[in-house]
C-alpha cells in the first residue's frame, strides 16, 4: 500500500518522542508517528489538537522541545525551514500578492539558481499539472480561492520535493469545490509518488484521502490506522466519536467471566468481550450495527440484546432511513436503516437490538465528548 | 445617512468654507510674490519676478535652501533606515514591552517643540554642536522617526506574516525572504515614512531656530528671521514655490496611487 | 523499525532518544537590537537634552525649587500658563466643530469629490507650517487683505494680528487636518446600516444621528481633539507670530526666558511645567484612546 503507483521518490518521515511546550502549555506530548516514503498521511483532530503544531514542526517552523525528527532518514532538527526542502500548501494559499502565478512558481527555482530554460520548462510542466496554464501571467488577486490554492500546489511542488505538508488546505472552499479539488490532490499524489502530509479537521476528507490517518487530541496521537481500521477497532473512546456515527452506552457495569454486563435504565445488555484494568467501559454501538423492531414482535432474536426507546427523530436519506431513538435513561441511539425496511414514526415505541459481539467496548472518557462540542 | 434636503444644503455649504478656509489663506503668497515694491501690504502694487529672481540670486536665501535640502536629504535616509528598523522590531517582540516602548519612541510627537528646542540647545553648546550639521541631522533624525515608525508598522501590520513562512518553506533564507517578500510588500509604507521624514526635517523650524547660526541656517529658519526682520516679499516667492511644490508632489501621488488601486 | 508497523504515541512504546533532545533558547534578543538604534538616538537627542533642562530647572542659579516658586509666585506667569490652556481649549472647539462635518462629508461623498476634499486636508498639513503662518500674518496684519477688504468695502478696520482671536484662527486652521485625519479614519469604518436600522426601528433622523452615529465617531473625535490639544499648548511659531504682549503663550515664554535673558533656571522651569502638564493629560487621555483600540479591535 505504501507508495503505490509512484516511482518511490517520496521521503520517510519518523517523529519519535516529539513535545513542543509553550511556556507552560504543552502543544505536544509524546508524539511519535512514522511515515513511510510515500505515504498519504493524515493528521486528523480538532482544533487545537496539535495537528498543525506537529505540520509546523515537520516544516521547520517551530522548533520542538524534545525528541527527535528524522526526515529521509536524516534528523532535522535545529536544520532551519528554508534547508529542509519540503513544499509546504498553506490554508490561506500564502501567494506572493507581488508576482504573478509563473513567478510565484518559479520563485523556489530561482532560489535554487535552476537555469532559466530549465526553469520555465518546469514552471509550465507544474502548472499544467494542476491545469492552470492558461493563467500564468495573472496575479493572485486575479484568481478564485480554488485556483490560488492549485497554483500553490504548483508552487510547493515545482522543486520536487520528497515531502509535501498541507495544511487544511481546502478548508476555505466551498464543498463541490473542495471534493473535485481531494480528487485532483489524490491524482496528484499518485502520478508523483512524493510523501504527502495532509492536515485536516474534516474527517470525510481525511477517509477520501489517506492512505493512513493518525487521530490527534489535546496534543497526543489517540490511534493511526487506515480509515477502517479507525472506524471498526476504534482504540478510545474519542476516535470511535471523531470517525464516523456512533452510538454510546454508559451504565453501572459488572463483568462475568470474558463478558460485560451494563445496565441502562432498568435493562441489561451484555457485550463479548472485557476490558482489563481499573476503567469504566461504555459500549460503543456502529449505526449498521442496531436495528429496531415494534415492541412485541416474535422474539426470534435469541441472544440479542435488547432496549425499549421512542423514536425522536427520522430522517429519510434515499438510500434508506436515519432514527435517533431516545432511550430509557435519555441518551440517543443512532440506527440507519436499509431501503425497503419497515418505517418508524416519531413517537414511536420501539424496541432496539443489537448482537453481543457487534459491541465495542471503551474505556469512558469524559473529554472525548468536550472535545467534540 | 438619511437627511433633510435643508440638512444636506448645510452640511455642504460647511463643509466648502472649511475646505476654503484650509487652502485659502495660504493662496495669499501668491499674489504679494509679484509685488513690485518691497512690501508685504495689501492690495500688492504692479507685477514683477523680481523676488524669485532674489531667491536665486540672493546667497542667504539660495544657500538656506540648499541647506535644507541637504539636511532634509540626510534625515529622510537615516530616520528611514533607523525607523524602519525598528518598525520590524516591535513587530516581532512579543508582550507587553513592544507595546510600551512603542510610545516612548512615539513622544517626540508630543513633547513641546521649545521645551525640547532649549534642552537640545544646551546639550549642542556642551558638545560643539550648534550650527553644524551633525547636529542639525540628529535632532531632526529623532524628529522624524516618529512618522517612518508610524508609516512602516501600518504596512507590516497589512503584511500577512505567513508569506514569510512560505518562503522559507520554498528555500529562502532570512535575507533573501526580506529582499523578495517582505521588503516589496511593505515598500508604500516604507517610502511614505521617507516622504514623512523629508518633510520634517525640511519644514522643523523651533529646534533648528535654537541650533542655527550665521554659518549654517535652514529654509525655515531664513523664511522666519526674514518675516520678523522686514517686509522682504522674497518669502512669498519662497511660500509660492513651496506650495506648487506640494501640490504637484501630493496630486502626482494621490492620482498615481488611484490608478494603482484601480489595477 | 519496520515499513509496515504502526507506530503510536504512548507512554510505553516510544522510545526516546536524549542524544538528540533539543531545547530552542526561550527569549529571543533579535528584535531588541533593531530597536536599538532608534531607542540610542531618543535618549541621546530627547531624553539627555530633557534630562538636562530638568536639572537646571532645579539647579540654576543655585539648588532648591525658587524657579518653581518664582513661576507659581508671579501673577504674570500664571497669567500666561491660564491663557496657553484657554487658547488651547478654544482651538480644539473651533477644530472639532469644524472638522466633523468635514470628516463626514468625506465618506458620504463619491470617490472624485473625496479626492478633492482630501487634496484640501493634505496640501495644507504638507506645505510649510512657517509658510502658512506667514500667510495668516499676510491676512491678518493692519495693512492685510482683510483689513483692506473692510476699508474698501468703508467698514473702517479691526485689529486682528497681534490678538488672542487672530492667534487662534491661524492655530485652528494650522492644526485642523490633525483633527480631520482620525475623525475620518473612525468615521470610514462606521457601518451606515446601523443608522438605517435605528431609523427602520422608528427614530428621526436626527435622533438617529445623535443615538447611533454620534457615539460610534466619537473615539476619532478623542483622538482628534487630544492630539489638537496637546500640539496646541505647545504651540511656538503661530503665537509668535501671529500674537502680541497679550497672547502670548507658555512657549513664547520659555524661548524669552532662555535666548534674551540667559535665564536658564526659569526657562527650565516652565518648560517643566509645560512637559508635565502635557503627560497628564496624555494619561488622562489614554483610557479613551484604549477604547478606540478596543472598538477598533473588534471590528
Amino acid at each position: 500500500m505504501a507508495g503505490q503507483g509512484g516511482a518511490g521518490r517520496g521521503a520517510a518521515i519518523d517523529i519519535s518522542a516529539v513535545s513542543k511546550l509553550y511556556g507552560d502549555f504543552a502543544a505536544l506530548t509524546d508524539v511519535s508517528l512514522a511515515i513511510r516514503p510515500g505515504e498519504f498521511m493524515t493528521l486528523l483532530g480538532p482544533s487545537g489538537s496539535g495537528k498543525t503544531t506537529t505540520l509546523n514542526v515537520i516544516a521547520g517552523f517551530t522548533e520542538i522541545s524534545g525528541g527527535s525528527l528524522e526526515v529521509g532518514g536524516r534528523s532535522v532538527v535545529g536544520v532551519p525551514a528554508h534547508k529542509r526542502n519540503i513544499g509546504v500548501v498553506f490554508q490561506h494559499y500564502a501567494l506572493f500578492p507581488h508576482m504573478t502565478v509563473s513567478r510565484n512558481v518559479a520563485y523556489p527555482l530561482g532560489l535554487r539558481r535552476v537555469a532559466r530554460p530549465e526553469r520555465e520548462a518546469r514552471v509550465a510542466r507544474a502548472l499544467d499539472m494542476v491545469k492552470m496554464s492558461d493563467f500564468a501571467h495573472r496575479y493572485p488577486s486575479e484568481l478564485s480561492g480554488g485556483q490560488q490554492q492549485r497554483v500553490a500546489l504548483a508552487r510547493a511542488l515545482v522543486f520536487d520535493p520528497p515531502l509535501l505538508l498541507m495544511d487544511e488546505p481546502l478548508g476555505a472552499l466551498d464543498k463541490k469545490l473542495r471534493e473535485w479539488l481531494q480528487l485532483e490532490i489524490k491524482r496528484i499524489h499518485r502520478e508523483l509518488g512524493t510523501t504527502f502530509v495532509y492536515v485536516t479537521h474534516d474527517q470525510e476528507e481525511a477517509l477520501v484521502l489517506s492512505d493512513r490517518i493518525a487521530v490527534f487530541n489535546r496534543g497526543r496521537i489517540e490511534q493511526v490506522g487506515t480509515g477502517r481500521q479507525l472506524y471498526d477497532e476504534p482504540e478510545t473512546l474519542f476516535v470511535a466519536r471523531f470517525i464516523g456515527d456512533s452510538t454510546i452506552l454508559r451504565g453501572p457495569a459488572r463483568t462475568d467471566g470474558s463478558s460485560t454486563a451494563l445496565s441502562i435504565a432498568g435493562e441489561t445488555v451484555v457485550a463479548d468481550k472485557r476490558l482489563d484494568g481499573a476503567v469504566t467501559p461504555v459500549m460503543l454501538l456502529r449505526p449498521e450495527k442496531l436495528s429496531l423492531r415494534r415492541p412485541g414482535a416474535a422474539p426470534d432474536a435469541s441472544g440479542l440484546n435488547r432496549l425499549r426507546g421512542t423514536i425522536a427523530e427520522a430522517i429519510y436519506l434515499g438510500s434508506g432511513s436515519k432514527y435517533e431513538v431516545r432511550l430509557g435513561d435519555g441518551s440517543i441511539a443512532l440506527v440507519r436503516s436499509a431501503l425497503g425496511d419497515e418505517g418508524f414514526a416519531i413517537g414511536e415505541a420501539v424496541d432496539l437490538t443489537f448482537a453481543g459481539s457487534d459491541a465495542k467496548l471503551l474505556a469512558d472518557d469524559s473529554s472525548a465528548d468536550v472535545m467534540l462540542t | 445617512m438619511p437627511m433633510r434636503p435643508m440638512t444636506r444644503v448645510l452640511l455642504g455649504l460647511v463643509c466648502l468654507a472649511v475646505a476654503l478656509w484650509l487652502v485659502a489663506p495660504t493662496l495669499v503668497v501668491v499674489p504679494m510674490s509679484f509685488n513690485e515694491n518691497k512690501s508685504l501690504a495689501f492690495p500688492p502694487k504692479g507685477f514683477s519676478g523680481q523676488w524669485y529672481a532674489n531667491f536665486v540670486s540672493n546667497p542667504e536665501w539660495s544657500m538656506s535652501f540648499f541647506n535644507s535640502l541637504k539636511v532634509a536629504s540626510l534625515v529622510a535616509v537615516a530616520a528611514t533606515v533607523i525607523g524602519t528598523l525598528a518598525a520590524f522590531g516591535l513587530d516581532r517582540m512579543r508582550g507587553a514591552a513592544s507595546g510600551w516602548l512603542r510610545l516612548v519612541l512615539l513622544t517626540p510627537m508630543v513633547v513641546p517643540g521649545v521645551v525640547l528646542a532649549i534642552g537640545i540647545y544646551a546639550v549642542y553648546l556642551d558638545t560643539q554642536l550648534v550650527g553644524t550639521l551633525l547636529g542639525f541631522v540628529l535632532a531632526h533624525t529623532m524628529l522624524a522617526i516618529p512618522f517612518v515608525l508610524i508609516a512602516v508598522s501600518a504596512s507590516l501590520e497589512m503584511f500577512d506574516k505567513r508569506l514569510e513562512l512560505a518562503a522559507a518553506s520554498l528555500g529562502a533564507g532570512r535575507w533573501a525572504t526580506f529582499r523578495t517578500v517582505t521588503l516589496p510588500l511593505i515598500l508604500p509604507g516604507v517610502l511614505s515614512g521617507l516622504l514623512f521624514a523629508f518633510a520634517t526635517s525640511f519644514d522643523e523650524i523651533i529646534v533648528s531656530l535654537f541650533i542655527t547660526n550665521p554659518y549654517l541656517k535652514t529654509l525655515p529658519v531664513q523664511i522666519f528671521t526674514s518675516i520678523t526682520r522686514d517686509a522682504d516679499p522674497t518669502v512669498a516667492a519662497v511660500g509660492t514655490i513651496l506650495l506648487v511644490a506640494t501640490t504637484v508632489l501630493i496630486g502626482g501621488g494621490l492620482l498615481l496611487l488611484g490608478r494603482e488601486r484601480r489595477t | 523499525m519496520s515499513a509496515g508497523s504502526i507506530t503510536q504515541s504512548g507512554s510505553g512504546r516510544a522510545s526516546v532518544r536524549p542524544e538528540l533532545t533539543y531545547t530552542r533558547p526561550r527569549v529571543s534578543w533579535g528584535p531588541w537590537f533593531l530597536v536599538l538604534p532608534a531607542l540610542v538616538l531618543l535618549v541621546a537627542v530627547m531624553g539627555y537634552p530633557l534630562a538636562s533642562v530638568t536639572l537646571r530647572s532645579f539647579a540654576e542659579p543655585e539648588w532648591g525649587v525658587q524657579n518653581y516658586v518664582w513661576f507659581f509666585g508671579a501673577p504674570v506667569n500664571l497669567t500666561v500658563l491660564r491663557r496657553t490652556f484657554t487658547i488651547s481649549a478654544w482651538v480644539t472647539l473651533v477644530c472639532v466643530i469644524c472638522a466633523y462635518p468635514y470628516a463626514y462629508v468625506m465618506t458620504a461623498v463619491g470617490p472624485r469629490l473625496r479626492l478633492l476634499l482630501v487634496l484640501c486636508v493634505l496640501v495644507p498639513f504638507w506645505v510649510s507650517g512657517v509658510v502658512r503662518t506667514l500667510s495668516w500674518v499676510l491676512l491678518l496684519q493692519d495693512s492685510g487683505v482683510i483689513n483692506s477688504v473692510l476699508r474698501a468695502l468703508g467698514l473702517g478696520s479691526v485689529r486682528l494680528i497681534r490678538t488672542q482671536t487672530g492667534v487662534v484662527i491661524g492655530m485652528a486652521q494650522v492644526l485642523l487636518p490633525f483633527m480631520i485625519l482620525p475623525m475620518y479614519s473612525v468615521m470610514k469604518g462606521i457601518d451606515l446600516r446601523l443608522v438605517q436600522a435605528a431609523r427602520s426601528l422608528g427614530a428621526r433622523p436626527s435622533w438617529a444621528f445623535l443615538s447611533v452615529y454620534l457615539p460610534l465617531s466619537l473615539p476619532g473625535v478623542y483622538a482628534g481633539a487630544v492630539i489638537v490639544f496637546i500640539l496646541a499648548l505647545g504651540f511656538y511659531i503661530t503665537p509668535a507670530l501671529l500674537g502680541g504682549p497679550r497672547s502670548t503663550m507658555l512657549s513664547t515664554l520659555v524661548q524669552n526666558q532662555v535666548l534674551s535673558l540667559l535665564q536658564w533656571g526659569r526657562g527650565g522651569a516652565m518648560g517643566v511645567v509645560l512637559l508635565v502638564a502635557t503627560f497628564i493629560l496624555l494619561a488622562l487621555a489614554a483610557p479613551l484612546m484604549r477604547q478606540r483600540h478596543k472598538r477598533a479591535g473588534a471590528r
